[in-house]
């Protein structure tokens, strides 16, 4: 697979090593009330979709950016890719 | 009709005109006791144990396709129970067990070799994990034997000892590990759950789940809605697409393996073997084939196929650990879609909805577990408690920390 | 021999020889042939046996979807097995064996399976050898497994090299037959990046075995000019003996092209195959078609061949299979090889044509409406039964019968991401169906445009919308456009064992089985009749038992389903995938700046990772690794050792924010750690287990050194740039992986100080005071070198860590052992390094084994509840924080003979010995010098509060049962008054 790093251009995907569903960048608050379900369920569960997949990849051989790719499940066709640090500042991460 | 040498002559003689199919072609009754979704190697065996053992006799299993198209159908046909956790290794050893016995339960020959498997190890740190995991085989009631380097020269002489990269320093093994004919596997397991009365339903598509009032009422068909009492799941790489018609998310990640066969050759492996430094694993087939695997691409897919690098970083460990087998050709490479798990352990439980239960998450594992989880599957779907085997396998066992996890690699799917 | 089928013409070289031996006879050829060539033109017509009935079996067609002539080529360790006589390049001295046969390929004594073959019938296995259950492995199998497989490794390591290569392009062309060249002309032409790639050894395809003309030229002259226009070319790459195995995501193809088995022999240093990834923006499928059979009885017998084969052998090989040959055809593409043979001065016999209406032929007979329906010849074709349309049979004497059942598109690569063909009704053939792999498209035969005029305007065109071409176009030269329309015709009714897949002896009558037994969907078919499976994997044979299959259920093809086709195009080498990457080369070898200092001192190595690291170092006089590893340990807490901890991950933390990042990293608090000063830090991962454990040292405000263990250096880098860059993406914090950058040495004993402050800079007062126990600071050594250095401890003794850029390692390590001969410093390797930190109790890889909280490993007031860090929430999961969870313990044995084995479980000393009571396990184990006695340390259910209780280790595998007793882990010092000294 190529996945087109935003920053470097199109790059073979076996620079890269995957973690897996971007949902991860929404790691719960812990001092929530439900903090203990909320980890579980951020830790443990996946949408898992035959189809579009948010996802993440890391460029180990590369510039170490994390990134999100956007990637059909059934088809392997890339849509998107984002630096994963502006996808979680969209998201509202910060500090 | 039963099969024996003599039926194979009789018939040879009589021009084969008494053969009949191996399992009815039915359509869908409007209701059912017990729906399995999936006729896979999980999914029929749970309907053979079902019906044979559990005396269920209104049973369909539904599949999307033709039967033992899934994992069953694609796998590298590797039959063992050389577990280290206490939850996993009775479950496995089960397992071998009915392995030990299926051939004359089912009447069909599944080709269940014990030819054994060894684990090789290549560091201290490895040998201490593969002793512990020896010890806790044992302890177990399975078979497990410790060998040294000199004791695996001996038996697999054509292994790399001159030129390694990691030397090999010994090796895990179990005699009563070995393969099976994947295919027959599935076969069996229909044909005689068809004998019992089971209706197989083939190119019968799940489209959703009918769920009222949190009660599962049956399940929506490409051939129309089929009503049932409880309904099991068991479709491997499929968990997520058909749990999440009941609106579940799972702790289960769809990822690609991908198998391989080499040419035919005379026999040149009398067992597994699993390299101990890389990714590769091998046995011969009784035609004469190689047929090896290693790791996972590591993305989540639902596509059957993957891609060269993991080709290649398997015929690298493959050409490292044996390099007689360099010139054997690459004749065929396909994918298996995984539902690798939370742990890398399989979940046998209800779920939060009545009447539906959930066999899943078998990672690359699951050919070994299809008779134990079938019969486990069965015993749940026809008693509504888990076999004492399975108890752990439960679907909650995440958010109360009591995982299974054999690589101690935790929450990551394709590590384990 | 002489070569007796040689013929006129063709385009091999006569003016050269070559000798070549087959089965041990030796033969003469010419450059230009192939093995199966030159066998035809010595007249050798029987070359293998078949699988299961271990019929004889002779050439089927002249190319790569040859399912029987595969022989062993080669010697020695350079045996190759199932290798196709029609792709084998002939060369001096070539020597190939027939296979699957025993004694000899005249003589299979095997062959007696064909007279019970009705026994055999399709998997008849499954139905028996089920009684007694233990013959299966011991009788059975056995015998079968002897029986099975074709050819023998040769059990020795492959001698040759294989490359790895990557190449780009805009298009990649994957075969140059007349639509291949046409587009590479085209495109070419145009400009674009081109690679051209084919399996044969010459370009042209189909050109090269046709008498046809292409313009005024001869097609195989028209070819020659071609490749010679785009040899000129500097965007185009002609890769020749390269076949594309598949296609792969995102453009990506495999390709392997054979540098070298046309050669008697590899130049030095040249590999034998190249494994090229082809990165292309488009791709263009110029496979061409495939000749498919027409199934009758006794088809597989040696002579009998696919018509296009023989034509190919006449017109590029000049050779017939036989002086007498007859053709069965349902088209007229049969008639063309009649007429090209006969031209040849090869005597037809007959062309036998199903159709009532086929083309009159006033040079030879044509028999119409006529069928073949047997044959005879044991070893090789003698006679041909013809049934005549008014009932009657004529027999026709000949060598050889060219078969003809029309033409399969290879859309092969098509199906490779699981795209499905489609029936073409008017070809009576799959075509390419619309979900092709992206960026590729498909031209000429492959695309089901049958005609050579057909094919090069095909391949223009494919070019033209590939590359989004305009303007003036290459004119099309004028070719033979006759129109494709095929009625199939797969088998001769009546007939008794037909072949279909003629290596794997499926037939008619098996498919039939098949569907009788209810395997009726395709892929049922393929597994339990084991068709298509074979090295040839059904080239030939698939879609007619598709087609039975489907006259079987009185259903259409298309309704019947297709079967597609999976990587490789053909099978390639295990070595090819593997390329350099094996023996020594497997993995990289990573070795730490003073290893050769090491190696001096005959150290012996231990592979950790990638990296190879002193395990000790033996003296003279030493015979037994434990007398160094005693001596290493005990002069190390007597006086001082260094030992070389280059290997730890080290990662560089900088930033405003570096402490409160690390503060979420870490479990245990890091905000308040003062400058100069170094902090253990547990690292969980979020679902609560021990990652990783490491120091940090903070050497200013905003600087930390991280140091992880050996093992977890590359994940621990990539989890904190994950928590940094996905979860507090606005944290000013930057890191690196400064591993490389610095070598590092611990020295460690109660003469460490003294030893260091003979090469500490006189600025840097390291005493206990200045620099007391976790002091760090940048200092300089040895006269101005910069260095780190860090007061820590894994020993559990006076130590400290010295870190000095990594091209002064060596250096260090000399100037360290020579300024401490005084002390009788000690160089020590992992293995006392392991001893010690046992003694003192410390977890390590065997502890953090992924599946221990803090609470099991004993840290669990270090997991701090009053900030954000990694895995605290789930940590607390109920059952990780049971009473009788796991704890880590130390073990030792109550008699200081025994010895403690890890991996070895934890029972209670008295009662039942079984997984239901197993109590925990051993991790680690050594033999204590201080001690003198074997001690572990393990996980035990409520260890913490079962000191001092008496237990059994039992480890059944290695067949010990030892009497132990829970002791603290930290069996030295358990004060920690030495490492403060």
């Amino acid at each position: 697979m190529i996945i087109n790093h935003p920053l470097l251009g199109p790059r073979d995907s076996s620079e890269f090593t995957y973690l897996g569903d971007a949902s991860l960048i929404d790691r719960p608050d812990w001092q929530a009330e439900n903090a203990a379900e909320a980890f579980y369920e951020y830790g443990y569960l996946r949408d898992n979709p035959a189809g579009k997949h948010q996802e993440l990849w890391f460029h180990e051989a590369g510039d170490r950016s994390w990134l999100v790719v956007t990637r059909d499940t059934t088809t392997h066709e890339i849509s998107k890719v984002e630096l994963a640090r502006d996808l979680a500042r969209a998201r509202g991460r910060s500090k | 009709m039963r099969y024996s040498g003599f039926r194979v002559i009789k018939e040879a003689l009589t021009g084969h005109k008494g053969w009949k199919p191996v399992w009815r072609d039915p359509e869908p009754k409007a209701h059912y006791d017990i729906i399995v979704i999936g006729g896979g190697g999980h999914g029929l065996a749970t309907a053979h144990y079902l019906s044979k053992v559990y005396g269920q006799r209104n049973v369909a299993v539904v599949e999307k396709g033709w039967i033992g198209g899934g994992n069953v159908g694609r796998n590298t046909t590797i039959v063992r129970s050389n577990y280290m956790l206490d939850g996993n290794e009775p479950f496995y050893e089960f397992s071998m067990k009915l392995w030990e016995g299926l051939e004359q339960d089912l009447n069909y020959n599944a080709m269940m070799s014990q030819r054994g498997i060894i684990n090789l190890f290549h560091t201290d740190g490895q040998r201490d994990a593969y002793i512990r995991r020896g010890n806790a085989m044992i302890l177990n009631g399975a078979d497990a034997e410790l060998l040294d380097a000199d004791q695996v020269r001996k038996e697999h002489p054509y292994l790399n000892f001159d030129d390694a990269r990691f030397p090999i320093k010994g090796g895990l093994v179990q005699r009563r590990g070995g393969t099976a004919r994947h295919d027959a596997v599935a076969w069996g397991y229909a044909r005689s759950a068809d004998t019992h009365g089971v209706d197989i339903i083939q190119n019968c598509e799940v489209t959703g789940l009918r769920i009222e009032n949190g009660k599962c009422l049956g399940v929506e068909t490409s051939k129309g809605f089929i009503g049932a009492n409880k309904v099991g799941c068991a479709v491997a790489g499929n968990s997520g697409r058909v749990m999440g018609m009941a609106g579940m998310r799972m702790p289960i990640e769809s990822h690609v393996l991908q198998a391989f066969v080499s040419e035919g050759l005379k026999p040149v492996l009398p067992s597994v073997i699993t390299y101990g430094a890389g990714h590769f694993y091998v046995s011969q087939s009784d035609k004469g084939g190689l047929v090896f695997g290693g790791d996972l691409d590591g993305y989540n897919t639902y596509a059957q196929r993957g891609n060269l690098p993991v080709v290649e970083d398997v015929c690298e460990g493959g050409v490292s650990l044996m390099p007689m087998i360099g010139r054997a050709r690459l004749l065929r490479m396909w994918g298996g879609v995984m539902d690798m798990s939370m742990d890398g352990s399989p979940i046998i439980d209800r779920t939060p909805v009545e009447g539906l239960y959930f066999n899943g998450g078998w990672c690359y594992g699951g050919f070994k577990a299809t008779p134990a989880s079938g019969h486990c599957f069965a015993h749940l779907l026809a008693k509504d408690e888990p076999h004492p085997t399975t108890t752990v396998y439960r679907l909650d066992r995440f958010r109360t920390g009591r995982m299974i996890d054999e690589k101690g690699v935790g929450n990551q799917p394709n590590l384990h | 021999m002489t070569q007796n089928n040689r013929l006129s013409g063709g385009q091999i070289d006569r003016n050269t020889t070559v000798n070549f031996r087959f089965d041990n006879r030796s033969y003469t050829a010419h450059p230009g042939d192939t093995l199966a060539s030159a066998l035809l033109a010595n007249d050798v017509r029987l070359v293998g046996r078949s699988f299961k009935y271990h019929r004889p079996r002779g050439l089927l067609t002249a190319g790569s979807e040859e399912p029987n002539g595969i022989v062993e080529l080669r010697t020695g360790n350079r045996q190759e097995p199932n290798t196709r006589a029609t792709t084998i390049e002939m060369f001096e001295g070539l020597e190939a064996q027939s296979q699957n046969r025993w004694p000899s390929l005249k003589f299979d004594a095997l062959g007696v399976n064909d007279l019970f073959s009705n026994f055999l019938s399709a998997g008849f296995y499954y139905k028996t050898f089920m009684w007694p259950a233990a013959f299966w492995e011991k009788v059975y199998e056995p015998i079968i497994r002897r029986a099975a497989g074709l050819g023998s490794l040769s059990m020795e390591a492959d001698p040759d090299e294989y490359d790895k290569g990557f190449r780009h392009c805009d298009l990649l062309i994957i075969g140059a037959g007349p639509s291949g060249l046409m587009a590479a002309l085209t495109a070419g032409r145009a400009g674009a990046d081109v690679i051209l790639a084919d399996e044969d050894f010459q370009f042209g395809g189909r050109l090269n075995s046709e008498t046809l003309s292409v313009g005024d030229q001869s097609a195989s002259d028209w070819a020659a000019q071609a490749v010679a226009e785009l040899s000129t070319m500097p965007n185009v790459r002609l890769m020749a003996r390269t076949t594309v195995i598949g296609a792969f995501d995102h453009g990506i193809y495999g390709a392997v092209e054979r540098t070298g088995d046309h050669l008697p022999t590899l130049p030095a240093g040249k590999p034998r195959q190249i494994l090229w990834r082809i990165y292309t923006k488009k791709a263009l499928l110029c496979a061409g078609a495939t000749e498919r059979p027409i199934a009758f009885e006794n088809n597989d017998r040696p002579g009998i061949m696919m018509a296009s084969a023989l034509r190919t052998y006449a017109n590029r090989f000049a050779v017939t299979a036989s002086q007498r040959v007859a053709i069965f055809t349902n088209n007229d593409d049969g008639h063309r090889t009649a007429a090209d043979l006969h031209a040849k001065g090869v005597h037809i016999c007959a062309v036998i044509d199903v159709r009532e209406d086929a083309p009159v032929n006033y040079d030879y007979e044509v028999l119409s409406g006529a069928q073949v329906v047997n044959t005879k010849g044991r070893l090789g074709l003698t006679f041909v039964e013809v049934a005549l349309p008014d009932g009657s049979t004529r027999t026709l004497e000949c060598g050889a019968l060219g078969v003809s059942g029309g033409w399969n598109p290879n859309v092969h690569l098509t199906c490779h991401q699981r795209g499905r063909p489609v029936w073409n009704e008017d070809l009576a053939a799959f075509v390419p169906g619309s979900n092709l792999p992206v960026g590729l498209t498909v031209a000429g035969a492959a695309n089901g445009v049958m005609s050579t005029q057909g094919a090069l305007q095909s391949g223009m065109d494919g070019a033209v919308e590939a590359m989004e071409l305009s303007g003036k176009l290459p004119d099309l030269p004028e070719a033979e456009d006759a129109p494709a329309s095929q009625k199939p015709f797969w088998y001769v009714e009546g007939c008794k064992r037909a072949w279909l897949d003629q290596q794997n002896d499926v037939t008619v009558k098996d498919v039939k089985l098949s569907y009788q037994e209810g395997f009726r969907s395709v892929e049922h078919l393929k597994r339990y009749t084991t068709l298509g499976m074979a090295t040839d994997q059904g080239k030939t044979s698939n879609i007619s038992a598709l087609a039975i299959m489907a006259e079987v259920a009185g259903k259409s093809i298309p309704e019947t389903g297709t079967t597609i086709f999976r990587p490789p195009y053909t099978p390639v080498p295990i070595s090819t995938f593997a390329g350099r990457m094996k023996g020594q080369e497997f993995h990289p070898t990573r070795l730490t700046p003073s290893h050769y200092w090491a190696k001096e001192r005959g150290a012996v190595f231990v592979e950790v990772g990638n990296w190879l690291r002193a395990q000790w170092f033996p003296l003279p006089g030493e015979t037994h690794w434990r007398e160094s590893v005693d001596r290493e340990a005990r002069q190390t807490r007597a006086s001082v050792g260094v030992c070389d901890c280059t290997t730890l991950g080290k990662i560089d933390v900088q930033g405003t924010d570096a402490a409160a990042f690390l503060n979420r990293v870490y479990a245990n608090g890091f905000a308040k750690l003062a400058v100069g000063k170094t902090r253990y830090g547990l690292m969980l991962r979020e679902d609560g287990m021990a990652m990783d454990d490491g120091t940090a040292a903070r050497l200013a405000e905003d600087h930390f050194v991280v140091t992880t263990t050996t093992a977890n250096a590359v994940s621990v880098y990539r989890h904190m740039e994950f928590v940094r860059q996905c979860l507090f993406p606005d944290m000013d914090v930057q890191l690196i992986s400064t591993t490389e950058s610095w070598a590092q040495y611990a020295v460690a004993g109660p003469n460490s100080r003294k030893l260091l402050q003979k090469i500490v800079d006189p600025d840097f007062d390291i005493s206990n005071d200045a620099f007391p126990f976790m002091a760090c600071g940048n200092i300089t050594v040895c006269g101005g070198l910069r260095a780190r250095l860090f007061r820590i401890s894994f020993s559990g003794e006076l130590a400290f860590e010295i870190a000095v850029p990594s091209r002064y390692g060596d250096a260090l390590m000399r100037r360290l052992m020579t300024e401490g001969e005084e002390f009788d410093v000690v160089p020590y390797g992992t293995e006392a390094l392991g001893v010690m930190r046992i003694e003192k109790g410390h977890a390590a890889g065997n502890e953090l084994n992924g599946t221990t909280t803090a609470l099991n490993l004993g840290l669990g007031k270090m997991v701090s509840k009053k900030k954000d860090s990694i895995g605290s929430i789930l940590s607390e999961r109920e059952a990780l924080v049971e009473p009788d969870v796991l704890r880590m313990v130390g073990i030792k044995p109550v008699s200081s003979e025994e010895k403690i084995t890890a991996g070895g479980h934890l029972m209670n000393s008295a009662g039942p010995v079984d997984a239901a009571h197993d109590q925990g396990y051993v991790t680690s184990a050594a033999y204590s010098p201080i001690l003198n006695s074997s001690i572990g340390l393990g996980f035990l259910k409520d260890g913490a509060n079962r000191m001092g209780e008496k237990m059994r280790l039992v480890s059944p595998l290695t067949d010990l049962t030892v009497e132990v007793e829970i002791v603290s882990a930290h069996f030295v010092d358990p004060e920690g008054e030495r490492l403060r000294a």
